[in-house]
């Protein structure tokens, strides 16, 4: 029969027409990874002491919270959503934790379930109010973002510094690799995060419909997929990776205070974009996620090396970054239905 | 009138069987229209049931409260005797009904087997088998004769195989009712043969199918009994041999059908006088890589080009080239003798063509806006943002076009994404009618449109074409391209083998002959 074939052809009207729909999701990825080889070779030829593998693994060590809030919010953003509360969220986490371990004298143990429970809780009720009231994602968001800001200063004004011997030993625990290489333990739970993310994105049907609702909502709830259930769980793993993000934090400081990541929800949501996931959610790739918050470190990690440069060039440079991936999404977007 | 009050179950003689599905009294109302006003619909198990009326009869909104995409605002729904009301579509699925609603709703990002088992993979140890889950969806595209990459993201295929994917997703859920709103609208001969043929299988195994449709003679062709709503409401339910065409359009329309015949005598008469002379557009080995090969076509003014082929034969592909939405990478294209080149819809506008795609949800109406804006849409575009249409003005050509295309609700501050299928199309129609183009390009015009509103808009096709505008008609329906064309350029794996001038001795076999041998006999 002649329909299958003959009618496939695509024809986007936008630049970059003739490479295939499936290659045109994954060059913004492939940009990124370009992206971040240049921008390592470049700083190993300008800056002595910048090609080592260590450079590379304390990317991952000063990075691993905001590479697991992140891969939390590309969950989100592939549905086509925004969660703007991430970085209150880790804020509360990091104030809440210090404050039941020091001031309250919990065991660690203890702390972490409940902490991790709060976030997804939270993140499942904004959730329910987005899909149950039919409310933009970004207001409700915004709202919580907000209140668990609000929340921090009500458990404690001041920042809260961790001297609990079990939290500090774990903070400090080195887990050494071959040429004396090592990383934190955040490093090896951000990464245990990432590869459980990219499974369940890829390989079961929890992640196959948060494709498939990012693709049409509308169509989604027509061909009887569970649109609810998803979106609310959606938010409740975007609030439980930013309580472990926040977990993390709290390592990486020993402290917890109200003033911890500000803004780091627009990070995560920078890195999410820099690595390839469509903001109109439907297409994008976690470990692209990854491949971002990566970009994000490397640019911190230039401006520290520059020394002469004030920290906000990292903010600057970030901003023009995110400006040419959004640009490069438009122009691979074409995705049009050829016709008879 | 006939009798309706006592429907039958599909054998008279045997045991009675009780519906899989029974509606009573159903009730819907939207924001001031009633759509649904005391509807009743019996399905019962082995039996193909058409479900007929005009654009905006309610046919959809019926089925949209049937599987709980709407809630019902009263009456009653019976499933297996026993009453459900469903509260989202997934409940209706659980419950075995299975449905294709009317426009292709999947997701564009998925790959054509996940779109088809998407929310029911095949899994092992918890995680969706991969491999198996290739093999099923080709299995079921298989029952449909149908060969194609099932991992390519479904974006990248035709309306038409999309709507045979949807088909094809509906089909494997092993459903007791499958529903099937307008399904053959963007296929073919081949395809629609092949739909029924899976349709009368599922019926033998037992199924109940309801089936929408604006072509007669599918319904003839493959139905046992027919329900027929109007203006809402419940004009009956008859067993297909207790009607004619003739029979079933009155209950349809409530009225006598306006012959068409007068028209394609006049056609054909006046084929020899259009074609001499400059014409007014006028291409030359037109071409773009991989869509259609290099072709020659003149439109006079006042002609009726027909585009005829098979779905996927570049018939789409051809037109969108002298419009600019694609941009042609080889030959020429001359407009009243000056050349031109059409890069952009808005270089193509600027010489008077105009462009009605057959995708209306995709590229063509803003579901927001209302119909009016929708109508002048074209109109203002030409004329430049800087010079609006009053609002005086707009009302006016918003009021003429819904009396002259029927247009239901007659409200032009109706949102579009709210008006049926059918009336939709007429919107888009109206759009570019309006701007009154010199060459005016329609892709499928009568698409998933009523009876009556099809002779409308081919009377309205000819006028133009007697008032001088140049035509070039793309269809699917051989009949209706042969009662409006003057000429039919034939095509075939993206290639145009014949132009063939509509003197008479054009039947719809010498083109079918045509298209299978790949040159006019
Ligand atoms: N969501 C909605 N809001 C308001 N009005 C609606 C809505 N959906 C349908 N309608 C109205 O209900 C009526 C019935 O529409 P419906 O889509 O059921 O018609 P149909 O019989 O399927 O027609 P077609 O053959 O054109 O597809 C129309 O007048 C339509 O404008
Ligand atoms: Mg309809």
């Amino acid at each position: 029969m002649s329909t299958g074939t003959a009618g496939t052809a695509a024809r986007p009207t936008r630049p970059f027409a003739t490479v295939s729909p499936r290659t045109r999701t994954r060059v913004p990825l492939l940009v990124t990874a370009v992206l971040l080889v240049a921008m390592f070779t470049v700083g190993s030829v300008r800056y002595e002491g910048f090609l080592s593998a260590q450079v590379g693994l304390n990317l991952l060590i000063d990075n691993g919270f905001l590479l697991v809030v992140a891969v939390g919010a590309t969950f989100v953003v592939l549905t086509g959503g925004i969660d703007l509360s991430v970085g209150s969220m880790v804020a509360l986490s990091t104030v809440l934790t210090a404050w039941l371990v020091e001031s309250q004298g919990r065991p660690l143990a203890a702390v972490v379930p409940l902490v991790l429970l709060v976030g997804a809780a939270s993140g499942a009720l904004m959730g329910w109010i987005i899909h149950t009231f039919e409310i933009q994602p970004f207001v409700v968001t915004l709202a919580g973002m907000f209140l668990a800001r609000g929340l921090c200063y009500t458990i404690s004004t001041e920042s809260v510094t961790i001297t609990d011997p079990t939290t500090v030993a774990l903070a400090q625990t080195r887990l050494y690799g071959p040429g004396g290489l090592f990383v934190s333990i955040p490093v090896v739970v951000a990464l245990a995060v990432l590869v459980l993310a990219f499974v369940v994105l890829h390989h079961t049907r929890f992640g196959r419909t948060v494709y498939a609702l990012g693709g049409n909502e509308s169509s989604a709830r027509l061909m009887g997929l569970p649109v609810g259930t998803t979106k609310i769980a959606v938010y409740a793993v975007s609030g439980l990776c930013s309580a472990l993000g926040g977990l993390l934090l709290t390592l990486y400081m020993l402290s917890g205070y109200a003033l911890h990541a500000m803004g780091m929800e627009l990070d995560a949501i920078a890195a999410t974009v820099i690595g390839g996931t469509l903001l109109t959610g439907g297409s994008g790739f976690v470990l692209g996620t990854a491949l971002g918050v990566l970009v994000l470190g490397m640019i911190q990690t230039f401006v520290n090396f520059q020394g002469t440069l004030s920290s906000w060039w990292t903010r600057i440079v970030i901003g023009a970054l995110l400006l040419v991936f959004i640009v490069l999404q438009r122009l691979m977007g074409g995705r049009r239905p050829a016709a008879g | 009138m006939v009798s309706p009050s006592t429907p039958r179950p599909p054998d008279p003689g045997g045991p009675r069987p009780r519906p899989v599905l029974e509606a009573r009294g159903i009730h819907k109302q939207f924001a001031g229209t009633v759509a649904l006003d005391g509807v009743a619909l019996r399905l019962f198990p082995g039996e193909v049931h058409a479900l007929m009326g005009e654009n905006g009869a309610g046919k959809s909104t019926l089925i949209k409260v049937l599987t709980g995409v709407h809630p019902a605002d009263g009456g009653t729904l019976l499933v297996d005797g026993r009453p459900q009301a469903f509260a989202d579509p997934l409940q209706a699925q659980r419950a075995g009904i299975s449905t294709v609603y009317q426009e292709v709703n999947l997701c564009p990002n998925l790959s054509v087997a996940e779109n088809i088992l998407v929310g029911r993979e095949p899994r092992r140890f918890g995680l969706v088998d991969r491999s198996a889950l290739r093999r099923r969806a080709a299995e079921l595209l298989r029952e449909l004769d149908l060969d194609l990459d099932v991992t390519a993201p479904l974006g990248s295929h035709s309306l038409a195989v999309q709507q045979l994917v949807a088909i094809a997703r509906a089909v494997d859920v092993s459903a007791k009712v499958l529903v099937l709103d307008e399904p053959t609208s963007s296929l073919d001969r081949e395809e629609v043969a092949q739909l029924f043929t899976l349709v009368r299988r599922l019926r033998d195994r037992g199924a109940a199918v309801l089936f929408v449709t604006h072509f007669l003679d599918q319904v003839f062709d493959l139905c046992d009994r027919v329900t027929v709503l109007r203006n809402g409401r419940l004009e009956g339910e008859y067993p297909i041999d207790r009607l004619t065409p003739m029979t079933l359009v009155q209950r349809m329309i409530g009225g006598e059908l306006a012959t068409l015949d007068q028209l394609s005598g006049r056609a054909r008469r006046e084929a020899a006088a259009r074609t001499t002379g400059e014409p007014f557009l006028r291409a030359r080995r037109l071409t773009r890589a991989g869509a259609i090969e290099p072709y020659d076509l003149d439109i006079h003014a006042g002609e009726v080009v027909g585009l005829a082929g098979l779905l996927g034969s570049g018939r789409t592909e051809a037109a969108r080239l002298l419009f600019g939405a694609d941009s042609a990478d080889g030959g020429e294209v001359g407009i009243e003798g000056e050349k031109v080149r059409l890069r952009t819809p808005r270089h193509a506008i600027a010489r008077g063509i105009a462009f009605c795609s057959e995708n209306r949800k995709a590229e063509g109406l803003v579901g927001e806006l209302t119909v009016r804006e929708n109508i002048v849409l074209a109109l203002q575009a030409a004329r430049g943002w800087t010079r609006p249409l009053t609002r005086a003005k707009q009302d006016e050509l918003a009021r003429h076009w819904i009396e002259t295309l029927d247009i239901r609700p007659a409200d032009p501050e109706a949102q579009v994404r709210h008006l049926s299928g059918g009336n939709q199309q007429k919107v888009l129609l109206a759009r570019w009618l309006l701007t009154a183009p010199r060459l005016l390009i329609l892709d499928e015009p009568t698409r998933g449109i009523d009876i009556g509103a099809k002779a409308e808009i081919q009377k309205l096709v000819a006028r133009l074409a007697g008032e001088g505008t140049a035509v070039l008609f793309v269809s699917a329906e051989l009949d209706e391209v042969l009662r409006l064309s003057h000429r039919i350029a034939v095509l075939r794996d993206h290639r145009m083998v014949a132009t063939l001038t509509n003197d008479g001795s054009v039947t719809p076999e010498r083109i079918l002959t045509t298209i299978a041998t790949g040159a006019d006999s």
